[in-house]
């Protein structure tokens, strides 16, 4: 399909520097596999896992080790074979701790029995499907991590009639799913098929940033025989990504305040997502792998690696050569939403799309000064808050007057932070506020 | 162990900088000077000079009384005192300018926290003051070129001929005052548009080139600084309401929107972020105002001109016009992207 569709266009939004330069032509290789991982029980949105193994279990390759715990979860896999180390609290790259299977990797790779086989896709039943991306351990791989076998079930109630992939990739640095798209799509375009099939849904968009011209051209032409499946380039503009923010330009329609995708009839997944419910389907093998940008100015050789979850940063950096220079910051994700790390020693886990050196002069950020009210973060806000004024109540404790002016819609996409003149830590303020605005609720509950 | 900076997201941010941004405002002043020091003579350059060193060295002062850090590296106290200069007479006395510049920093923009935190806007506040106290050397206004002549400003001039006309028109038994006031007005006709534009005319030392303003005001419409809402609404509601009291005559509306400061005020301060609502439409009722209290003034009242004093009210009506102007947020009912 190639009509015209006519896009709308959110308001704000900002153009950083897009340094995806450095791996967005770099073809994606296959991290060594790790003498030992380090697999955290949470790795995604909701309940840990409860473990399935103890110290000095064996396992395989693919083996479910970590069981869901409530629906909002899903299962963690080991991504080697061999045996298991012990049971730790351990730091996750998102900046908590968590529990996690600590298992030594025999290098043999001894896999699990597939969770199924050379079924064809119409011959599965939806409950089926259902089930496999639950028994698979799939999640939101943009970063948000949400099981994705709860955004496949929705509630009856809820009439979903459009299915959007995220591929717009608007963090700077981060070109995985440019990758992706580049070398697997059609892995992609299974993966939107499963997930139509699923939802019954017969609109399918995969949203493209226009600052990759070549992936848009492959997945079109991936795209040409599929029925009901389009291609669309948006213009690039952080945080064109952002959920809401994409639903709106692929379709017009704005998410209430408040509300979910769901509804207004639309449910977005990201590329890689797709993929991981394409391959599991296809090769009966869970996620136990992901791909993974390793940039910035202090990486020796950046790259776009399929890293074993649970490998640590240490062990990946390793693979990339190393560093020319100290990192001064090393970032988990992208440079707008990601999070700073006091430490490599953390494991890859499936919410890390990006691993990010950052050189001492990338690191500095000039001393924060008086707001002028230049008004500059109002205008690039996708949502039109009042970063300023947000985060001078916040700054003031008044969390009350906060939550008055919006604050718990903010996205955190960072875009007030980046531009304001002053440096001021506008986001930083707001989530101090929607945390203790989340945190008045509860008690008051 | 390492010492890696763990920091709040995002980790990347713009270039830009408050003192950029002063600095820009300073670079879209200079045009307007340069007309000034030719047009006035070195007598403008001393004002200039006078007014941003004091302003600087105030708010020196006062951060170091306070025990505060210093900021004037940011330049937004060089831009207080080059915009208290542009609003005052060329010739004006150098204690008047210390006086107005002490005022501007540490009354109107310290005591009340500093930057971003003034209620008013600096200069015209301080010039507000120095109106009231010295108002004969505030309007000492001297012809372009000449040396120390004293001349009345254009729209002085468009007053008395107003006045004059109607009063001649109006009453031809009692012509006694008509007749003088014709008599004055008739001797001293008002410039031509060209002069007027170009700043060939008498008034305060950055107010009289429109031309070089509008230079300045492109600039910083380019750069970013400024948007168009404030001083286009601002403008444009002049034009159409001098239009309409004055029974249609275009040349006049459009003639005087060169005139009082009007270009100086709508681009450069009507426009301080600190004392103009944030929000869009209330950067619009900001304009639409500062245009009626401008036209009002200036045809019904008692000053020929009302540039200053709209800029002062509609500054304490900004919290008032940003409370009831809060925009939709996205997703709410009713909003528009």
């Amino acid at each position: 399909m190639s009509s015209k569709l006519k896009l709308f266009s959110f308001s704000g939004g900002i153009h950083p520097p897009e340094n995806k330069h450095m791996t967005e032509n770099k073809k994606i290789e296959t991290c060594k596999s790790p003498d030992i991982v380090t697999i955290p029980l949470l790795q995604h949105t909701g309940a840990p896992c409860e473990p399935l193994v103890a110290k000095g279990d064996e396992v395989k390759l693919g083996q479910k080790i970590g069981e869901p715990k409530g629906y909002i979860s899903a299962p963690v896999h080991s991504s080697v074979s061999g045996v298991v180390k012990s049971i730790e609290t351990v730091d996750l790259p998102t900046g908590i701790k968590a529990n996690a299977v600590i298992i030594e990797n025999d290098g043999k790779d001894t896999p699990e029995e597939p969770l199924t086989s050379g079924k064809r896709l119409e011959d599965f039943s939806i409950k089926e499907l259902q089930n496999l991306v639950l028994e698979a351990g799939i999640v939101g791989l943009g970063g948000a991590c949400f099981p994705t076998h709860v955004k496949l079930s929705p509630p009856d109630d809820k009439k979903i009639d459009i299915i959007i992939l995220n591929g717009a990739e608007c963090e700077p640095f981060l070109t995985s799913d440019h990758r992706l798209m580049v070398e697997k799509p059609e892995e992609i375009i299974y993966g939107m098929k499963v997930i139509m099939k699923i939802l019954n849904v017969s609109q399918g968009y995969i949203a493209i940033e226009d600052n990759k011209p070549d992936a848009i051209n492959i997945m079109k032409e991936a795209a040409q025989k599929e029925k009901g499946i389009q291609i669309i380039a948006l213009p690039t503009r952080y945080p064109q990504g952002a959920e809401k923010q994409l639903i709106y330009a692929v379709t017009g329609r704005q998410v209430p305040a408040g509300g979910l995708p769901a509804d207004i009839g639309v449910e977005v997944n990201n590329v890689c997502t797709a993929a991981a419910i394409a391959r599991a389907i296809q090769t009966g093998m869970p996620l136990y792998q992901r791909i993974v940008t390793v940039s910035g100015g202090a990486v020796k050789e950046p790259k776009n690696v399929l890293v074993r979850l649970g490998t640590s940063f240490r062990d990946v950096i390793e693979f990339c050569g190393g560093w020319t220079e100290e990192p001064a910051k090393i970032i988990n994700g992208g440079p707008m939403m990601g999070t700073a790390l006091h430490t490599l020693d953390v494991p890859v886990t499936k919410q890390t799309s990006g691993i990010l050196l950052f050189t001492k002069k990338e690191a500095e950020q000039p001393e924060p000064s008086n707001c002028i009210r230049c008004a500059r973060c109002h205008y690039v806000c996708p949502i039109r808050l009042l970063p300023m004024n947000i985060s001078a109540q916040s700054l003031l404790g008044n969390y009350e007057e906060a939550e008055k002016l919006h604050a718990l819609e903010c996205i955190e996409c960072g875009c007030c932070s980046y531009i304001c003149p002053a440096s001021r830590p506008l986001l930083q303020s707001i989530q101090v506020a929607k945390k203790e605005i989340i945190e008045a609720r509860k008690q008051n509950a | 162990m390492s010492n890696y900076i763990v920091s709040s997201s995002p980790h990347i941010r713009t270039h830009e900088s408050t003192s950029r941004i002063m600095l820009d405002v300073i670079i879209a002043l200079i045009p307007a000077g340069v007309v000034s020091i030719w047009k006035f003579g070195v007598k403008s350059l001393w004002v200039i000079l006078l007014a941003v060193i004091s302003s600087v060295l105030t708010e020196y002062i006062v951060q170091k009384l306070t025990k505060k850090t210093v900021t004037i590296n940011d330049f937004s106290s060089a831009v207080t005192g080059l915009l208290l200069a542009y609003n005052l007479p060329p010739g004006a006395p150098w204690w008047m300018v210390i006086i107005g510049s002490v005022i501007a920093i540490a009354l109107v923009k310290h005591a009340f926290g500093g930057l971003g935190h003034n209620f008013m806007n600096p200069a015209l506040a301080a010039r507000a003051v120095l109106m009231a106290c010295w108002p004969v050397h505030m309007t000492n206004w001297i012809s372009p070129g000449s040396d120390a002549v004293s001349s009345a400003t254009p729209l002085v001039l468009r007053k008395i001929s107003d006045a004059a006309t109607s009063a001649t028109s109006a009453a031809t038994s009692s012509a006694t005052s008509g007749a003088t006031a014709g008599a004055t007005a008739a001797s001293m006709e008002l410039p031509s548009l060209l002069d007027v534009i170009i700043g060939n005319i008498p008034g305060s030392l950055g107010e009289i080139s429109s031309a070089a303003l509008l230079i300045g005001a492109a600039y910083l419409l380019y750069r970013g600084v400024i948007n168009w809402r404030i001083p286009f609404t601002y403008l444009a509601t002049t034009f159409v309401l001098t239009l309409f009291i004055n029974g249609w005559d275009f040349y006049d509306a459009f003639y005087q929107l060169f005139l009082g400061g009007l270009i100086l005020g709508a681009f450069f301060m009507a426009t301080d972020y600190s004392s103009s609502p944030v929000t869009s439409l209330g950067q619009i009722i900001m304009g639409i105002g500062c245009g009626i209290l401008t036209t009002v003034i200036r045809e019904f009242g008692g000053y020929p001109e009302g540039v200053s004093y709209s800029i002062l009210l509609m500054n304490v009506a900004t919290p008032l016009i940003e409370k009831y102007t809060m925009p939709k947020i996205f997703g709410e009912v009713g909003s528009r992207v």
